[in-house]
């Protein structure tokens, strides 16, 4: 009687284990178990992630996995997406993380969940440092540039004070010239955009004045799993506390993470 | 379908375009002339090294493209520290041009005026400003009047390129509004039909200035 029991018990255990693991598949515990993160990461957009010249995957997302691996401690194994198929390798898990320079929005959010931020991608207004601009109100009576018909364009269109001169150019190109060649001191457009900037010429890194629209980056992974997501997070949070996130922006986009970045 | 009542809401936005193209083509039609008839007296009758100067003036304008020319005065002249606004620009951009196409106009009026005719001037007893205004100038415009109406009126449509350096004329206005509510058969057209209308009236006020101008045939 007693045996019985006892197997009785360890059946229960042994079919319990079985449920849990086809209920609730905790992709965190396969992760442990293989030793082992697979990580969707871009490879044909800079600086987020591309093929470096030794032919290695480089960029933002790409030290991002990196760091998630280490801390995790387990090997990476790195997967290069593109952005049409990013979520779809998470879906069908061929991936655990899509470090993808994903934005959110309602349609991704009913398909994947999503991290807490971890770089920042924003359109706003950038110029020079001589330029005293923190908000858009202050805005007025000044000359900003700006590519017609971009939706920073509208952007400054809709709340930008009346007396902005807004002066709209061609395309993207015409606007950095303008901002290069000095004609005008401020510019809306894409943190990306004045990274290249900076980038081409440092001595007129344009800085960060205020965003018009924030969508950062999230990493993204399976739905429901909870305990994968607290762990990202927690990661997460402790390189935003350790400086490293800001470290990784001012290497890959040469500007600090803006203000309240992640609050 | 076609909405062109989307495009009413705009029509601010259109009239200050037309106005800022009535007002470059005015004054770049009179500084431009004026630039193109100094230069052509200078390469008809001036002295070796004012000739050479035009000539390198002409060659150099008439042989490169207007929106170089607009993009190296905005965008490159800075470096030097030549700062210029989009207007300012646009305007010395749309002068040099219209100047150096009508230098070679005026200067073929020039040419048709026969050195006896100067002559006969000098020996009728012409002060020297009696012969440039009556014996020259006004002879060799009549020539070639159609030929420099033609070139301005040119010279303003080819304004339209200004709005590349976010100069708010007709052009600028059409791309915006055609930004904003993506009719871009509607804005075009309209914008077409308004630069027609320009190059209308602009003739016609050629015309009749030409008549006062060269009244003296029917007159006397």
């Amino acid at each position: 009687m007693k045996r019985l029991t006892k197997l009785l018990g360890k059946t229960l255990i042994i079919a319990a284990g079985f449920s849990a693991l086809s209920a609730s598949a905790d992709v965190l515990q396969d992760i442990k178990d293989r030793n082992l993160i697979r990580i969707a990461v871009p490879q044909d957009f800079p600086p987020f992630g591309s093929i470096g010249t030794d032919l290695k995957p480089q960029g933002i997302d790409v030290d991002m996995a990196n760091y998630i691996a280490k801390e995790m401690g387990v090997k990476i194994e790195i997967v290069p997406v593109t952005s049409a198929n990013r979520i779809p390798y998470l879906q069908t898990k061929k991936v655990d993380l899509v470090i993808s320079s994903l934005g959110k929005n309602p349609e991704r959010e009913k398909a994947i969940d999503f991290s807490t931020p971890y770089a920042p991608f924003f359109l706003g207004v950038f110029g020079s440092k001589d330029e005293d601009v923190t908000q858009i109100s202050q805005l007025a009576d000044k000359t900003v540039g700006v590519t017609r018909g971009s939706v920073e364009d509208l952007e400054l269109e809709k709340y930008a004070p009346k007396s902005v001169n807004v002066r709209r150019f061609e395309d993207n190109n015409t606007t950095l010239t303008a901002y290069l060649s000095g004609q005008v001191n401020l510019i809306a457009t894409g943190n990306l955009v004045a990274t290249e900037i900076a980038k081409r010429q440092p001595q007129r890194a344009p800085e960060s004045k205020f965003m018009l629209k924030d969508s950062p980056c999230y990493i993204g992974m399976a739905k429901g799993e909870v305990a994968l997501q607290a762990k990202v997070n927690e990661l997460i949070k402790a390189a935003l506390a350790s400086g490293e996130l800001n470290d990784i922006s001012m290497k890959w986009l040469k500007a600090p993470l803006p203000k309240g970045f992640g609050a | 379908m076609l909405y062109f009542s989307d495009l009413l809401q705009y029509s601010d936005v259109f009239l200050s375009g037309l106005k800022t193209t009535v007002e470059l083509t005015v004054l770049t039609t009179i500084l431009g002339v004026s630039l193109g008839t100094l230069c052509a007296t200078a390469r008809q009758y001036g002295n070796q090294a004012s000739q050479r100067i035009v000539t390198v003036y002409v060659e150099l304008i008439r042989n490169t493209p207007f929106i170089v020319q607009l993009f190296f005065i905005f965008f490159g002249l800075p470096a030097i520290g030549m700062m210029l606004s989009p207007w300012e620009a646009s305007m010395i951009a749309l002068t040099i041009n219209l100047g150096a196409y009508s230098t070679e106009i005026i200067r073929a009026g020039l040419g048709s005026i026969s050195k006896g005719q100067i002559e006969a001037a000098k020996v009728l007893g012409l002060t020297f400003q009696q012969t440039l205004v009556r014996v020259i100038f006004t002879p060799a415009f009549e020539k070639i009047y159609p030929a420099l109406v033609s070139q301005c009126i040119i010279v303003m449509l080819g304004s339209a390129v200004i709005s590349q350096i976010s100069v708010e004329d007709l052009t600028y206005a059409a791309n915006l509004v055609q930004s904003r509510n993506f009719r871009a058969f509607e804005s075009y057209a309209v914008t077409a039909l308004l630069y027609l209308g320009l190059s209308i009236l602009l003739r016609f006020a050629f015309n009749t200035l030409g008549k006062r101008l060269f009244a003296y045939r029917t007159s006397n």
